[in-house]
C-alpha cells in the first residue's frame, strides 16, 4: 500500500540533527547515514517537525495556484483560523474580498461547513444515544493517531465528515446552481492551516474521494492577500458564517457548539496523546464530548500559519466578537454528512507474527535496553534508547550505533591492544 | 515470559504506568486489540486498589501462550467484607481520595466485567492478592 504524505523532506537542507526525531509524537523519524528518515506507516502529518526543525528542512507538499487553470470556476475557502493571520483592523469581509483579487471567482467560509457539523453534532447527541465520551473527528492528525495508537476509541469517534468536506459540498452545490456549470468543471481550493489537511484531501480516510479539488497553504495565500488587502477598499458581503463558525478556529470553539454539559477541549498532539490514554483506560465516562486537536490553540496554531498561535487566537475572538451567533441553517441534512466509510484500523507489525518467537524478541530487547546509556539523545537516530533497543531487534540498526557503547568498544580495543604491545616486548626482551 | 512491576503507595501521580507500560508491552507482541484494551482497563483498576487500599504492593504480569495472568499483592488490611466489594458503588475510600478522583466504588466489579476470571484471598492485617486471568 502507497501512503501519500504532505510532510515530506528537503534532504539538502538536512543537517541530521536530532530535534525532529525527538519531538515526533508517534517516533515516526529515524536519522540514517546523516538525514532524517521518515518513516510512512508512522507519521501522521502533525507537522510537529515541521514546528521544530531549525533548518526548515521538513516541508508540507501542497497544491500550488496554477492548479486554478485547470477549472473554469474557482472558489477560495480559507479555514477560519486563516483570519487570525490578519491585523483584526482588517475585517474579514475585507480579507474574503480579496481572495477574488488573487485569482478566484468566489470564496466560500469554511466556518460555515462548522456550523453544520456543530449542528449535526448537536442532533446527533441529543438523538442517537452515541458512545460516551463522543470523540471529534475534525482534526486529521488526531484521526490519524486513533487509528494508529487507540483503534478501540474508533466506536467513540463523531462519524461526521469535517467542517472543510461540508463547506466543499455546499460551496460547490450553489456555485453549480448559480453559474450552471457541471460540478467538475468547479475547482474548490482549502486555504489550509495544515499539512493533515492536506494528507486528508489527497488521501481521505472517511470518503471515497474529497469533495475539495486542491488545498493551498495558508503562508501562500497570506503571501499574496497581505501585499493587496490594503487596496480592497469596498468590501462584498461574501460573509455566511456566524460567530459558532469562526470559533472553531481556536480551542475550545468546536465544544461551544456541541451545546454539551460536559465537555473537555483538548490541544497540542503530546496533551492529546495523555487523553486519549485516559479514555482508553475506561476513563472520562462521565463527559459527553472531547474536542482534539493536534495543534497548539487549536487550527490558530497550524504548522501552516504566520501568525503566533496566541495571538491568532485571540484575533479570532475578537473578530467573532463582531459577528452574530450563528446564521440559521434551514437545509441541514445529518446522514449527508455522515462518513462514506468507516476508518481503517492501522496497526503496526508486532516484533514477530509468532507469539513465542515475539516474547523472545522482546527480551532480547529488554537485554539490549540494559546495557544503553538511557539517555535517550538521540544520537544514534532513533528517538530514545527503548526504540533504538526494538530497531535493533527488528534489524534496523545495531548496537554500534550507540556512541556510548561504541566509546566503550574502543576504550576496550586499546587497552587489549596496549597489553598486546607490551606482551610483545617482553617477548622481545626474552628473545 | 513475566514483566514485573513495582506500585509505590507513596505516590498517586504514577497510578496507571505500569497497566500503560504493560500496554506497550503487548501491542508490541502482537496481541489483538481489544484483549489489550481489556487488559489495560482491569490491570489500572487493580493498580489503583493495590496504592489506595493496599498501600502499594507489586504486580507481576505474565504472558503465555493461551492467557494472560496478572498478580497483585499488597501487605495492606485486608478486605473486611468481600461481598460488600463487590457490589457497583460500594466503596471505603476516604474523602482525601475521593477527592483525587478515585473510590467510586467501581474497582473489583469493573476488575471482573473485563477478564475471564477473578481470584481474592486476603486476610485482614496481613494483606490482599488478587489474581486475574484474562484468555487469548
Amino acid at each position: 500500500m502507497e501512503y501519500f504524505h504532505s510532510v515530506t523532506l528537503d534532504t539538502n537542507k538536512c543537517h541530521g540533527c536530532t530535534n525532529c526525531i525527538t519531538h515526533c509524537p508517534t517516533e515516526a523519524i529515524r536519522v540514517q547515514n546523516g538525514k532524517a528518515k521518515i518513516i510512512k506507516e508512522r507519521c501522521i502529518d502533525c507537522g510537529e517537525c515541521i514546528r521544530v526543525c531549525q533548518s526548515h528542512a521538513k516541508i508540507a507538499v501542497a497544491d500550488t495556484f496554477a492548479m486554478l487553470d485547470d477549472f473554469k470556476y474557482n472558489i477560495a475557502m480559507p479555514a477560519p483560523s486563516f483570519y487570525g493571520q490578519f491585523n483584526s483592523m482588517f475585517t474579514i469581509g475585507q480579507i474574503l474580498t480579496a481572495f477574488k483579487k488573487i485569482g478566484f471567482d468566489h470564496v466560500f467560509e469554511v466556518a460555515r461547513g462548522a456550523e453544520y457539523v456543530s449542528a449535526a453534532t448537536r442532533y446527533i447527541l441529543e438523538n442517537e444515544n452515541p458512545k460516551k465520551p463522543v470523540i471529534s473527528s475534525a482534526c486529521p492528525a488526531v484521526l490519524r493517531l486513533i487509528r494508529e495508537r487507540f483503534p478501540n476509541l474508533l466506536g467513540n469517534v463523531l462519524n461526521i465528515i469535517s467542517p472543510m468536506e461540508t463547506a466543499a459540498i455546499l460551496a460547490r452545490r450553489e456555485a453549480s446552481e448559480k453559474t450552471g456549470l457541471a460540478p467538475e468543471e468547479i475547482g474548490v481550493f482549502f486555504i489550509s492551516p495544515c499539512p493533515a489537511k492536506v494528507t486528508s484531501v489527497k488521501s481521505p480516510l472517511t470518503l471515497e474521494k474529497s469533495n475539495v479539488s486542491g488545498v493551498i497553504t495558508a503562508k501562500s495565500a497570506f503571501k499574496k492577500i497581505i501585499s493587496i488587502i490594503e487596496d480592497v477598499s469596498e468590501e462584498e458581503n461574501l460573509s455566511v458564517s456566524g460567530s459558532e463558525g469562526i470559533f472553531w478556529a481556536r480551542t475550545g470553539g468546536e465544544c461551544l457548539g456541541t451545546g454539551s454539559v460536559e465537555t473537555i477541549a483538548v490541544d497540542e498532539i503530546h496533551n492529546v496523546i495523555t487523553v486519549l490514554e485516559e479514555i482508553d483506560n475506561g476513563k472520562m465516562t462521565s463527559v459527553d464530548f472531547v474536542e482534539l486537536s493536534a495543534c497548539p490553540s487549536g487550527c490558530s496554531g497550524g504548522a501552516l500559519n504566520i501568525e503566533n498561535p496566541f495571538l491568532a487566537s485571540s484575533r479570532i475572538s475578537q473578530q467573532s466578537k463582531k459577528k452574530p451567533q450563528i446564521k440559521e441553517i434551514k437545509d441541514l441534512d445529518v446522514d449527508g454528512l455522515r462518513w462514506e466509510k468507516e476508518v481503517q484500523i492501522m496497526t503496526f507489525a508486532p516484533l514477530d507474527s509468532d507469539l513465542g518467537e515475539a516474547m523472545r524478541k522482546m527480551e532480547l530487547m529488554e537485554e539490549i535496553y540494559e546495557r544503553l546509556p538511557k539517555l535517550d539523545c538521540g544520537s544514534c537516530g532513533s528517538p530514545s534508547c527503548k526504540t533504538l533497543a526494538e530497531d535493533i531487534v527488528r534489524g534496523f540498526a545495531s548496537e554500534n550505533d550507540c556512541i556510548f557503547l561504541m566509546r566503550e568498544k574502543v576504550r576496550d580495543l586499546a587497552k587489549e591492544l596496549f597489553e598486546l604491545n607490551e606482551n610483545y616486548r617482553d617477548f622481545k626482551k626474552e628473545g | 515470559m513475566i514483566k514485573r512491576y513495582i506500585l509505590s503507595g507513596e505516590d498517586f501521580s504514577i497510578a496507571g504506568e505500569a497497566s500503560s507500560s504493560f500496554k506497550a508491552v503487548l501491542k508490541k507482541l502482537g496481541i489483538d486489540a481489544g484483549i489489550i484494551r481489556r487488559v489495560a482497563i482491569a490491570m489500572y483498576e487493580a493498580e489503583i486498589n493495590t496504592i489506595v487500599h493496599g498501600g502499594g504492593g507489586e504486580c507481576e504480569a505474565e504472558i503465555e501462550g493461551n492467557k494472560i495472568t496478572l498478580v497483585f499483592r499488597d501487605q495492606g488490611p485486608g478486605i473486611p467484607n468481600l461481598d460488600l466489594a463487590m457490589q457497583e458503588g460500594y466503596s471505603t475510600a476516604t474523602e482525601e481520595i475521593r477527592e483525587l478522583g478515585f473510590g467510586a466504588g467501581m474497582g473489583l466489579p469493573n476488575i471482573k466485567k473485563y477478564t475471564d476470571s477473578m481470584n481474592i484471598e486476603t486476610e485482614p492485617g496481613k494483606g490482599t492478592t488478587v489474581t486475574l486471568v484474562i484468555n487469548l
